[in-house]
């Protein structure tokens, strides 16, 4: 198998297998699962049959149905954190890149007291004010999140925007945004993308975390890491929250296994060792 | 050198007030104020005002800002909103536990990154090297309550080894708490001993990569005394700034150990003090950590510049 232009190594065929099935997982949901995500199909803490694979819950819930559905939530909700955080991150770090002098200065140095604060701390602060809504949840870790992006993207920037062409460009007259969507965003493109499956990883972490907290998804909506809040107490009777955090783990190496071989074609692009 | 320090230090302490800024603006950025909030349906204009007196809502915000950073300074945190009772008294039995968790996991886990590291480093390329990077990548992937609800499940619930929920108390002695938080250290031990393993073996590796480090070699001393003689003092600075940094990661890793643990440290106090919008808790913890994680950031870079010659005599 080829991607890219690349034989794909064992180990990134089976990343790609592992995100394919939670892609599956995540769109199919409502086909494939047995029981709706909140209805009570049993008694509290069944134990696993035919009909329930995984078992019930808490509440009765059926397992099996709630980490499909969880996955919809889970991978969703990262990629759009992750999307934000590109955006901003990426716009903000070609801008410093390219445009230098004061804009980089004050990016630079907000973006130094945003790394030197720890993530978790911050966002639990401002979920303290400003309550667990998913749209402040997506806000908060999605502008936390842009600052490794920024950091990224405008080193990559800083050692493109310094090429002739780019000078040709600028010297022709072209605008800020012009030179960033034609001269470096494609040359950026390769180090951008292992970024964000990286970053995608933190991110769905990060959210299974403070879920997993209370302060993330609320019931009942279904969502790796409250799963595993709501069933983690009760482990020593079922071992129930090690299904979705097994599916958290094993999403995140999956990514990690495509994220390494990406890593590793690019670098072989440069004639660096692998 | 001291130059470069001092710089360091002051720098790292600009950005603690800066942090202390986040923090309490964070919280005066709330719509509406504090009073209507804590009130809510039972507000009625009389009480909301008395509230505010009280509060001391009604006095400049910059005015504010330096009562609760003077304060804190001398060790007076307020008073929480949902018991009344003053933050301090429940902070530092806390805050003690907390440390206690972190640093027990940080002396197992530091010496046993850097033997594991040089091992794998010594032995490049063969069995235990390779299943060092198998490890390295699962840690970096399962969350940390993962780590913990597998490890309760092995040693806590099919081998009653260890409890599964580490309930101390302050009169509980020190050998009675090493063993109830064996599980949330080993907990922790396990999500940071991989990354610091790996940048030890990367560390030394590059070291060994230099001539002085061949002439050894030609001059027929045996492996191991190149790797620790020759090549570790060298690999020293690098590694010691792992060290710090990961320090770092484990003070605000505790808290998501500390409640799959249900351990009474300062992270637990925060997340519940999150769900139940105490604020002057959650601020005098942040606070807290903040400050911690910042020291350590500052102690790895301070270890930075001492351990290498081309920082220590700038140009």
């Amino acid at each position: 198998m080829r991607l890219f232009g690349h034989k794909l190594t064992a180990s990134a065929q089976i990343g790609l297998v592992i995100i394919a099935i939670n892609v599956v997982a995540a769109i199919l949901a409502p086909i494939i699962a047995p029981y709706p995500e909140a209805d009570i199909v049993g008694t509290a803490w069944g134990p696993p049959s035919a009909e329930h694979w995984f078992g019930l819950d808490n509440l009765g819930r059926d397992v099996f149905s709630r980490i499909l559905y969880g996955a919809r939530m889970t991978i969703g909700l990262g990629l759009l954190i992750t999307l934000l955080a590109f955006v901003l991150g990426t716009i903000g770090g070609f801008a410093a890149a390219v445009l230098g002098r004061w804009v980089d200065t004050v990016l630079s140095r907000l973006a130094d007291l945003m790394l030197s604060m720890p993530t978790l701390i911050f966002a639990l602060v401002v979920l303290s004010v400003m309550g667990t809504d998913i749209p402040v949840l997506i806000i908060t870790v999605g502008l936390l999140y842009s600052v490794p992006v920024f950091r990224l993207a405008r080193a990559v920037a800083m050692n493109i925007a310094v090429l002739e062409y780019v000078e040709a460009a600028k010297l022709r007259g072209e605008g800020l945004w012009w030179i960033i969507r034609r001269e470096i965003l494609p040359n950026a493109l390769p180090p951008l993308v292992a970024e964000f499956g990286l970053r995608f990883c933190f991110t769905f972490l990060f959210i299974a975390a403070l879920s997993f907290l209370g302060l993330g998804i609320q019931p009942p909506q279904a969502d790796w890491g409250s799963m595993v809040k709501e069933t983690g107490q009760m482990i020593a009777l079922r071992p129930i929250a090690l299904y979705p955090a097994g599916a958290i783990a094993l999403l995140t190496i999956g990514v990690n296994l495509v994220v390494d071989w990406l890593l590793a074609i690019h670098s072989r692009g440069h004639g660096e060792e692998v | 050198m001291f130059k470069l320090i001092s710089q360091r230090v002051a720098l790292g302490l600009l950005t603690l007030l800066l942090a202390s800024a986040l923090i309490f603006l964070g919280v005066e950025a709330l719509p509406g104020d504090l009073a209507s909030k804590l009130l809510a349906n039972n507000a009625t204009p009389e009480n909301l005002a008395a509230l505010r007196l009280e509060l001391g809502l009604d006095r400049p915000m910059l005015v504010r800002y330096w009562e609760w950073l003077s304060h804190m300074l001398q060790g007076d945190f307020g008073a929480s909103l949902s018991n009344k009772r003053a933050i301090i008294g429940d902070l530092g039995p806390r805050a003690l536990n907390t440390f206690f968790l972190a640093g027990y996991a940080a002396v197992i886990a530091v010496p046993l990154a850097v033997a594991l590291g040089i091992i794998a480093a010594i032995r490049q390329g063969g069995i235990f090297d390779r299943l060092v990077n198998v490890v390295t990548l699962f840690s970096i992937s399962v969350p940390e309550f993962f780590i913990g609800y597998v490890l309760v499940m092995l040693l806590a619930v099919k081998i009653r080894l260890f409890p599964v929920l580490s309930n101390v108390t302050p009169d509980t002695d020190f050998m009675q708490r090493l063993y109830l938080t064996f599980l949330p250290m080993a907990t922790m031990v396990m999500v940071v001993v991989a990354h610091m393993m790996r940048m030890t073996r990367a560390s030394v590796l590059a070291v060994m990569a230099s001539p002085y480090i061949e002439m050894a070699i030609l001059k027929g001393l045996p492996k191991w005394r190149i790797v620790v003689q020759h090549a570790l003092p060298n690999a020293l600075a690098p590694i010691l700034n792992v060290v710090a940094l990961n320090l770092a990661y484990l003070i605000v890793g505790v808290v998501v150990v500390e409640v799959v643990f249900v351990y009474p440290g300062m992270g637990q106090w925060i997340v519940d003090s999150v769900s139940k919008k105490d604020l002057p808790v959650v601020q005098a913890c942040g606070m807290i950590f903040a400050a911690v994680f910042i020291t350590l950031n500052i102690l790895a870079d301070v270890l930075a510049i001492i351990s290498n010659p081309r920082l220590r005599h700038p140009r």
